[in-house]
């Protein structure tokens, strides 16, 4: 039970992207297509459960016992670039056409603040094991579902006549901003 | 010289990296909840993007091709964790309202961006001046966004109350949908701007040609 809120409280009501602004590059860069946003969506969880594994691991192991803590930022973001490069070597190999179609967002993926947004937070909120899988998988659902939703209005958008000033990105954020409005509706939730 | 001063100055308009790039788009709008906190934010991501711009101009000879960003995070992860260790001693305040966001600057796609594309081609004092002139732009923009969701959001600036009596703040603006609103407008603004300058600046020549 406590799983389970601890799981819809990550992904709805303090969405990472919409509500804590963890991984806006991403959102505003790879929404424009609903296909090529599941894709990003699939990877970044994949590389989120994966870090928060191993952020877990080198906090408790490592870090805390050898009195190394202040170097935590920095052997989180080298454990998360090499995941990211994992990934993106596996995609190459079995799924080339998804991995063009990522093109440049997929090395970014290590510069996607909300995956070692999670890292950190994971570690700051004393998270057992347990708590940490599931932040890091709650996270990269809540990621995927503003990623999919985002694309999704886009792709109407595309259609539709949108004053000179207000297109590309402007009409993008201000989307965003209705989009989180509505998910504000969920704070209350738990 | 003259390329130098316009290498700086293209941080602050041109290639603004806030209103122009849209880089660095995670404390832009995470903590510009109030003027001063944006202002902190930047001023602690220019501080490691200067520090981090000029150390990695010094090694990009020592640095081989083929592991230059693990290297350039490296540089940067330091530099970060100096200032938030120097922000927790100092600024206790500000540390415990940018929370998990100073960490993060690590990940902000300014300083890697200007470490690849400008600091490892350039030399030194150039790359420290173009990383003083995205740093000052990074440093106005989130300061502007950061006032007007504090002024319309709370009445306050800078903490100072401004607003006349009678006046009911949006609190929408100070919540998260506020932050991509405001940033929305912000952009048509500047891009209505832009449109004026160049027509004027085509009127112009036109002028001249005739």
């Amino acid at each position: 039970m406590e799983y389970l809120l601890l799981f819809i409280g990550t992904v709805i009501v303090n969405n990472f992207v919409l509500v804590q602004f963890l991984g806006i590059c991403p959102f505003l860069g790879v929404s424009k297509q609903v296909s090529t946003s599941v894709g990003m969506g699939i990877a970044t969880t994949f590389v989120m459960v994966m870090a928060a594994l191993a952020s877990w691991l080198i906090e408790h192991f490592i870090l805390v016992p050898l009195d190394l803590v202040y170097l935590r930022t920095l052997s989180f973001i080298l454990v998360i670039a090499a995941l990211v490069q994992l990934v993106e070597m596996f995609l190459h190999k079995s799924i080339p056409g998804l991995y063009r179609a990522m093109g440049i967002f997929l090395p970014l993926i290590t510069t996607n603040c909300a995956v070692l947004g999670l890292s950190l937070n994971a570690v700051l909120r004393s998270y057992n094991l347990g708590e940490s899988l599931v932040y890091g998988f709650g996270a990269g659902v809540g990621f995927t579902l503003a990623l999919i939703l985002m694309a999704g209005i886009r792709e109407e958008l595309e259609f539709a006549d949108i004053p000179k000033p207000l297109k590309g990105a402007a009409i993008a954020l201000i989307t965003a901003g209705l989009l989180s409005l509505a998910f504000s509706g969920f704070a209350g939730m738990i | 010289m003259n390329k130098m001063i316009k290498d700086f100055l293209r941080g602050l308009w041109d290639e603004h990296p806030t209103f122009r790039i849209m880089i660095g788009m995670c404390p832009t709008l995470a903590v510009t909840t109030s003027a001063i906190n944006g202002m902190g934010m930047a001023i602690a991501t220019t501080f490691v993007l200067i520090c981090s711009s000029l150390l990695i101009s010094m090694l990009k000879k020592v640095i081989p091709g083929g592991v230059r960003i693990p290297a350039y995070i490296i540089v940067i992860a330091t530099f970060v964790t100096t200032v938030d260790y120097l922000m927790q001693a100092y600024t206790p305040d500000l540390h415990e309202a940018l929370g998990v966001f100073i960490p993060l600057i690590v990940v902000n796609c300014i300083i890697l961006g200007r470490a690849e594309a400008y600091a490892s081609k350039m030399p030194v004092i150039w790359s420290a001046f173009d990383a003083l002139g995205m740093g000052l732009g990074f440093t106005w923009g989130l300061t502007l966004i950061g006032s007007i969701r504090e002024l319309l959001g709370s009445g306050t600036i800078f903490g100072f109350s401004v607003a006349p009596d009678g006046f009911t703040p949006f609190a929408i603006l100070t919540s998260p949908p506020g932050a991509f609103i405001t940033l929305g407008v912000l952009l048509a603004l500047m891009n209505i701007i832009s449109d004026k300058i160049a027509q004027r600046t085509r009127a112009n020549q036109q002028k001249t040609a005739s």
